[in-house]
């Protein structure tokens, strides 16, 4: 059912000796939201707008709907854009951004005002038409950027960090926005972040970039409990690394040994290879680790810590604990229950903890 | 509260300061601009008798200088000459200053900045000369193309007339022309260009839907900075301009030393001035008309 709509085929991109892209291979789906999500220089923004043609690739190829992009200039692409600064014209009005693109399209003045008027409404701007462009709010600009580029009904609309200026409330609100508008349009989004928890709230499927490189691809659940390597763990949310030693391997299981928290067995799939930057170590979310209050007892295992401090968010508590016989400390978030106390900084706490949960990391 | 102390007072406000920094420049302007301009206007009531100034108020001068056919021509023919400078200036600038602001390494805009402003650093009156030179006779360029059997004969057309007026005021005045358009066009957000390219325009309706409306007010700067000095500009004309060549402020300056009219003078000197306000004021309300109709 769902077919490839961009197709990148060992894109390389240098910028005069700077090799900016290293070979991307990805594809992808019609209808999918896609983030690229990675560090500032990692390549996400080139690799953007290499497929809206405002960069020509050194080698390799980007192909769109099937059709080679070679030559293909930004205004001869089925896809649109929304620029980081929204890219609003400020000497026309809202009404006439959001037309600026159909002046070739040859409708009639009605047919122009009633497309206008349908895509300002998708927004959540009616009533807007008239107003001067610097009389705008950053979010609001942001829709109108939105309007804009989806009036043209492109077959992808490319998103280049369009959140980063709005404040976080706002910048909530607008993902959910544009999770619902991308559902009611039906276009394949393609989004620019460097904001982890961005991607994981609104991809499909996430590309992890470090270096001009993919890292890693995958739906946003397994990139966050299966991530392929130490460093894209480390982006993607918070992660805690413990040294580990593998002490032997037998078909689907590994027997390992973990600094504080002893042997443990564990499935070859959560164990992939490379990726370890040189050293064993595995991996482990905070949300996976429990504290255990009087009379509860762990479901697996158990180890002992000491609390040396809390960081109390209002509905979650993150505590950093140090294992018995150790010097590590692991981060730990438990959700704060009605008459469940915080524990303080000193406090003995018994820690419930799962081999499931772990990555392996060599 | 005394007087001491409401100066005191006064002292430490803003508005305060902001007079006292103002107060030496705006003195500077009123005497040396308000005062003589207030002259020149109380001189164009009266009228020249003779030897003597006749100080009773009259309009007669203003008058003679609507009926007199010369006096209409030579301001019309100052209009057209300017006008002309004005539309060669902003014309030739404006590649320039594109080129300079799109197509130049930012590292070296300042290097190709400060090339530009070479021209003046020789003096005004030299490079008019220097013109004369190019354009003479047997000048630099009838010279070439003499050598070169491209022409039979010097050409003639292109000093002492208003042609050579045009030229010579057009090369004086083009970094004028250029700086504003430039600054106008530095202003303008690349990721502006680019949205209109992604919304499917080329790159010849992008400049006009998008570079050329941005850069309108650098362009208006430009046509008033070049077109207001240049219609009063009388160096020029008297030494490239020849008898055809002659503007309104080579009469008002005949009249002043040569005629001993200077009621005169000053009637021509305003009235210039008027036109050259409404002219400009007319200029400005179209292009906010433009600008508007853009929205």
């Amino acid at each position: 059912m769902t077919k490839p709509i961009i197709q990148l085929q060992d894109v390389q991109k240098y910028f005069g000796d700077y090799h900016a892209l290293r070979g991307i291979n990805a594809e992808i789906d019609e209808g999918e939201f896609f983030s690229l999500l990675g560090p500032s220089g990692c390549g996400k923004t080139t690799l953007l707008r290499v497929i809206a043609g405002f960069e020509d690739v050194s080698t390799g190829r980007v192909l769109i709907d099937g059709k080679p992009m070679e030559g293909v200039a930004p205004n001869r692409r089925p896809t649109n854009m929304v620029f980081q600064s929204y890219a609003i014209f400020p000497h026309l009005s809202v009404a006439r951004n959001v037309g600026f693109g159909l002046r070739r399209a040859g409708l009639t003045k009605d047919e122009l005002g009633r497309r206008v008027g349908e895509a300002l409404e998708m927004v959540g701007l009616s009533g807007y038409g008239a107003r001067a462009a610097h009389a705008l709010s950053g979010g609001q600009r942001q829709r109108v950027a939105l309007a804009r580029a989806l009036i043209l009904k492109p077959k992808v609309l490319l998103l280049d960090e369009p959140l980063s200026a709005l404040d976080k409330k706002l910048r909530e609100q607008m993902q959910v926005e544009l999770i619902k508008l991308q559902r009611q349009v039906g276009i394949t989004f393609i989004l620019v972040t460097h904001d982890q928890e961005e991607a994981l709230v609104m991809s499909d499927r996430i590309a992890v970039m470090f270096d001009g490189q993919i890292a890693q691809m995958d739906d946003p659940e397994v990139l966050y409990r299966r991530p392929k390597t130490r460093r894209v763990a480390d982006f993607i949310g918070v992660m805690n690394f413990l040294p580990a030693e593998v002490l032997f391997e037998a078909g689907e299981k590994i027997e390992i040994e973990i600094a504080g928290l002893g042997r443990a067995e564990i499935s070859s799939d959560q164990a992939p290879r490379g990726g370890g930057d040189g050293a064993t170590s595995v991996g482990f979310r905070p949300e996976t680790l429990t504290i255990l209050y009087d009379g509860q007892q762990a479901t697996d295992r158990e180890a002992r810590a000491k609390v040396e401090e809390v960081v109390y968010y209002g509905d979650m508590t993150y505590y950093d604990v140090r294992l018995e016989g150790t010097d590590k400390t692991v981060r730990l978030s438990m959700r704060n229950v009605f008459g469940r106390e915080v524990l303080p900084i000193g406090a003995e706490a018994r820690i419930a903890w799962s081999p499931g949960a772990l990555v392996l990391f060599r | 509260m005394s007087l001491a102390q409401k100066i005191g007072r006064m002292r430490r406000t803003d508005a305060a300061s902001g007079i006292l920094l103002v107060s030496p420049t705006a003195l500077y302007a009123l005497l040396l601009l308000a005062a003589p301009l207030a002259t020149i206007v109380v001189f164009s009531f009266w009228t020249q008798d003779y030897l003597t100034i006749d100080r009773s108020w009259t309009l007669a001068n203003y008058r003679v200088a609507v009926t007199e056919p010369i006096y209409g021509q030579l301001m019309l023919r100052s209009l057209w000459i300017s006008g002309s400078v004005t539309v060669a200036t902003v014309l030739l600038a404006f590649p320039i200053a594109y080129f300079v602001s799109f197509h130049v390494d930012p590292a070296r805009k300042s290097l190709w900045i400060f090339l530009i402003t070479i021209p003046f650093w020789t003096s005004y009156l030299i490079r008019v000369f220097l013109w004369k030179v190019i354009l003479g006779y047997n000048g630099v360029l009838n010279s070439t193309l003499l050598g070169l059997g491209i022409i039979d004969a010097p050409l003639t057309f292109i000093l002492y007339n208003a042609n050579a007026v045009v030229i010579t005021l057009a090369h004086a005045f083009a970094p004028f022309a250029i700086l504003p358009i430039f600054v106008a066009l530095e202003k303008i957000d690349r990721s502006l260009l680019e949205a209109s390219r992604d919304l499917g325009e080329n790159r010849v309706t992008t400049f006009l839907r998008v570079t050329l409306p941005l850069a309108m007010p650098g362009v208006v700067a430009a046509v008033l900075i070049v077109f207001i000095p240049t219609i009063g500009d009388y160096v020029t004309p008297r030494l490239v301009g020849g008898p055809e060549g002659l503007m309104i402020a080579n009469m008002i300056q005949t009249q002043f030393l040569k005629l001993n009219n200077a009621p005169m003078g000053a009637t021509l000197a305003v009235l210039a001035m008027l036109i050259v306000t409404v002219v400009s004021l007319v200029f400005v309300a179209l292009n906010r008309r433009f600008l508007r109709r853009q929205q």
